[in-house]
């Protein structure tokens, strides 16, 4: 039965209501944004460039240095701070290339199906089942100088293929529905029905595509980094694990080197899952608790 | 008195209020009777089958008794009615197409609804083959998956199902509404052939399509807008309404043999009203086109004929 | 007006589509200026897939499309939209048929978007006004509104409103009043039937008889993508010589004679009557069997 009513609370109140509700979903935006503004003024905190050698090495947290120093006297807490900028560059371009790339791909294989669908689906297909890190060996090869841009774009551009898939059995469920066929028959061209009537509905999954992107680049960064294929200069919160793990770190109780990033990394991504299944329920009025 | 229904009130809550989906209905059906229900999308006949026999969240129990065979039921206690469903009181749903587990058997699929409920399957497997036989089912369909099976076949087999308990009282909620005319006829005769034969005692059918309930109720119940509008024999219902909206609607209803060039037919102007905030007194007052200075109070129920009962201030007038 | 010849849609069915499965199968027939045809048909029977071909919204496997007189079977681009100016459609569901995001007047937008890029805002308003008063709304209490606060009937109406700004000559209503309620359908059926009268022509796909016969002046009885039965809707109600158009008529439920009490049908034409299409191999003939009253024989 529907419920009519002229004084009905807008929708976008009612989302703005349920998102302030919703436990997860505070719980995740709380921790992801508490390291999105340590990465942005985390920098400005500390003397020290990350790396800088600023003092003695293996040096426990202290008052001059808040998360101690590593092996060759690097200081960790800057170290953390711009890993966690280069992390969130990492999470911000792969994700949205990657977001991009699916949903022009999911969108189009879609809508028009057919051969177009085919086609697009066997690339989805093929680019499925190369993995990242293979690609990345490649590239590894190749490149003389590998930057965290570079590497956010590979990632981009192999992160993209179960989005298309979903974004097109969405979109081919929209099709149906008879506004997109009141579309067609005012003559309205294809791409405007995408943009216009198809996308429009599907912003709440976007967005959660998007968020679930974000996260999984910046794991796919640190996974790369860990193996040596990170960034030749600058660091990275995998490229700091990389070399604690290479220095024996954990041997030599070194913890102050090893758990800030293990745990920051642990804590933006799971925050981003949060956010992910607290979307799900605000979007969702089956799974809305009342 | 098979089926008693003193004030019942159920409503809806939702984040905005309450909706006052069903609103204070009383009537009373006999031992045998086929009561039709009908009414306007959004009038609370919905929410009355389910009140009866699944109430819960965010359907919320606000008062009122309902009598089965002179017993009180619980329905505000959804555990409670837990053992009167299905053996007392049985639904036939409105997607019952859908109702059944697409990958079980049928036959292992009853077993496992007998299981469930702490029945013993073995003193009914000859009723059931019995019954397959009765609505022209081969008992060879308990071997088969539900989607082997056509609109009008599930349909059918949904219909035995339900009934194999013999309980008091079935409710069968549009069940007819989403199939073809020819097989429409064949199910609802079939709902006679069950009264006929007592696997249920009374039924209820509910539908938006009151010419079906011409053809088969004993009895028609229309309500409007959560309300109780009128109920009486199906003949008088259909050829002698006395509430005004039960006359708009029948008068608004086109038949073979009726056309736009010859007689044109009316519909009601105005839509229900909203029911998180209906209007006090008759909430057909907006729509009326015979409203009187009373309508703005409830009306009261008042007996017009035999079995014939309305709320209407034109008949309290009328009769006073 | 529009004529469709053997007009058929095939759908692949089976494991690597080797199966084929004809949804409409062979459907000739014609709708003239100020016709209104029912195209009756039970669930399944490929009515709405006859009225997705016509709105071209789903592909022609067989058969052609002329209106009048032009091939329409296979027109693109700019002559598809100049063949949109006069064909228009309204769907059934019409909760689905608005964009639940967007306020209902956007299909209005889009219209003007489209087909009247030219005109000054103040003329199209003018434009739409006259349009939302010809269907029966008052623009200021619909317009501006999301389709969830406005009624079903009003929705219909806005489409209906929709055809009329483009200048439509014919109107393909696919079961356009079967989700509405009992009270207020019957407005709608009366405006197609008035809009008749200002020169529109109708195709009224549904599988409800008395909705057919209350508004159509020629029917078109559809089983299984075949037409079995067709004619001016009094010689197909009252002279029905299909087994299945007879069928039909006598499960409608009627208010003034209950099922038992129908007499039972003079069977004249037994072989045409156990004839079951889709179930036999033989070729099917439209046959006139009275004037402009065909039926399926083989």
């Amino acid at each position: 039965m529907k419920v009519k009513n002229e004084k009905e609370i807008s929708n976008t109140k009612e989302i703005l209501y349920f998102t302030f509700k919703n436990k997860k979903m505070i719980i995740g935006m709380c921790l992801f944004l508490f390291f999105l503004l340590l990465g942005v003024f985390g920098p400005y905190l500390t003397q020290y460039g990350p790396m800088d050698y600023a003092g003695p090495g293996y040096h426990p947290p202290s008052s001059e240095y808040w998360l101690g120093t590593t092996f060759f006297g690097q200081d960790v807490f800057s170290q953390l701070v711009h890993g966690l900028r280069s992390s969130f560059g990492v999470g911000l371009l792969g994700g949205t290339i990657a977001t991009l790339i699916g949903l022009s791909v999911g969108f189009f294989a879609g809508y028009k199906g057919g051969v177009v669908d085919e086609i697009l689906m066997m690339v989805t297909n093929v680019m499925m089942v190369i993995p990242t890190i293979a690609l990345m060996i490649v590239f590894a090869a190749y490149l003389p100088y590998r930057g965290v841009t570079i590497q956010a774009v590979i990632i981009g551009c192999t992160a993209w293929p179960w989005t298309a898939r979903a974004v097109r059995s969405q979109t081919f469920s929209l099709k149906q529905r008879n506004f997109v066929s009141l579309a067609r028959i005012t003559g309205v061209k294809t791409i405007k029905i995408i943009s216009g009537e198809i996308a429009p509905n599907m912003l709440s999954y976007v967005f959660m595509v998007y968020i679930l992107q974000f996260g999984g680049s910046i794991l796919a960064a640190v996974t790369l980094d860990f193996i040596g294929l990170g960034p030749t200069m600058g660091i990275s919160l995998g490229l700091m694990l990389e070399n604690a793990v290479l220095w024996n770190a954990i041997q030599l109780g070194m913890w102050w080197w090893i758990i800030p990033p293990g745990l920051a990394i642990t804590l933006i991504v799971g925050g981003l899952y949060f956010m992910n299944t607290g979307l799900d329920e605000i979007f969702n009025p089956k799974l809305r608790e009342m | 008195m098979s089926l008693e229904i003193k004030n019942l009130k159920v409503y809806y809550q939702t984040l905005r209020g309450q909706v006052k989906a069903l609103d204070d209905i009383s009537f009373k059906i006999n031992d045998g009777d086929i009561l039709g229900l009908a009414g306007e999308s959004g009038c609370g006949k919905s929410t009355f089958s389910n009140s009866l026999i699944l109430l819960k969240a965010p359907m919320k129990y606000i008062g009122g008794e309902v009598f089965l065979d002179g017993k009180k039921l619980p329905v505000e206690n959804y555990e409670k009615m837990k053992e009167k469903r299905y053996k007392d009181i049985s639904i036939i749903p409105q997607y019952a197409l859908n109702a059944m587990n697409p990958t079980v058997k049928i036959g292992k699929y009853i077993h496992d609804v007998f299981a469930y409920k702490n029945f013993s399957y073995k003193g009914v497997d000859n009723e059931l083959k019995r019954r397959l036989k009765i609505v022209g089912l081969d008992e060879g369909i308990l071997n088969m998956y539900p989607i082997e099976l056509s609109g009008g076949m599930k349909q059918r087999m949904v219909m035995v199902i339900a009934t194999l308990m013999n309980p008091s009282l079935l409710i069968a909620d549009e069940i007819t509404s989403a199939l073809d005319v020819s097989t429409q006829k064949a199910v609802s005769k079939m709902l006679v052939e069950f009264r006929d034969k007592k696997f249920v005692k009374s039924i209820i059918f509910v539908t938006h399509d009151v010419s079906v309930l011409y053809q088969i109720a004993d009895k028609i119940l229309i309500m409007y807008a959560g309300k109780f509008a009128e109920i009486g024999p199906a003949e008088k219902i259909i050829h002698n309404p006395r509430h005004v909206y039960t006359k708009l609607l029948v008068k608004a209803m086109p038949e073979v043999g009726i056309k736009f060039s010859d007689t044109p037919l009316t519909g009601i102007p105005g839509h229900p009203p909203l029911l998180i905030d209906p209007p006090e007194g008759c909430r057909f007052i907006d729509r009326c086109p015979e409203k009187m200075k009373e309508c703005v109070k409830e009306p009261p129920v008042i007996k017009v004929g035999e079995d014939h009962y309305v709320a209407c201030w034109k008949e309290v007038k009328k009769n006073a | 007006m529009l004529e469709a010849t053997n007009l058929t849609k095939e759908f692949k069915v089976g494991s690597f589509g080797r199966g084929v499965f004809k949804a409409v199968n062979k459907a000739s027939f014609k709708i003239d200026n100020k016709d209104i045809v029912s195209l009756i048909g039970e669930s399944g029977s490929g009515k709405t897939t006859i009225g997705r071909m016509i709105l071209k919204l789903t592909q022609i496997s067989g058969g052609q499309i002329k209106y009048n007189g032009k091939d329409v079977s296979d027109i693109k681009n700019k002559n598809l939209k100049e063949y949109y100016r006069k064909v228009q459609g309204v769907f059934q569901d019409p909760f689905s048929t608005f964009n639940p995001i967007f306020k209902a007047d956007r299909i209005f937008k889009m219209v003007k978007n489209e087909f009247y890029p030219a005109l000054s805002n103040k003329e199209w308003e003018k434009k739409l006004d006259d349009s939302l008063k010809s269907v029966g709304l008052n623009p200021k209490e619909v317009l501006n509104k999301y389709p969830h606060q406005l009624s079903g009937g009003q929705l219909q109406r806005f489409l209906i409103a929709r055809a009329l700004l483009i200048d439509v000559e014919l109107l393909i209503a696919d079961e356009i009043i079967s989700m509405l309620d009992a009270s207020t359908r019957i407005d709608v059926l009366n405006l197609l039937a008035m809009l008749k009268e200002k020169g529109l022509s109708v195709l009224f796909i549904t599988h409800d008889l008395s909705l057919g016969y209350y508004i159509s002046n020629k029917a078109i009885i559809l089983y299984r993508g075949v037409i079995v039965e067709m004619g001016p809707t009094d010689k197909v109600f009252f002279n029905p010589v299909h087994s299945y158009t007879q069928s039909l008529l006598d499960s409608v439920p009627r208010l003034d004679m209950k099922w038992d009490e129908i007499p039972k049908r003079k069977k004249t034409y037994t072989d045409i009557v156990s004839y079951i299409p889709g179930m036999s191999k033989r070729e099917l003939k439209m046959t006139e069997i009275e004037e402009n009253h065909f039926v399926a024989i083989e």
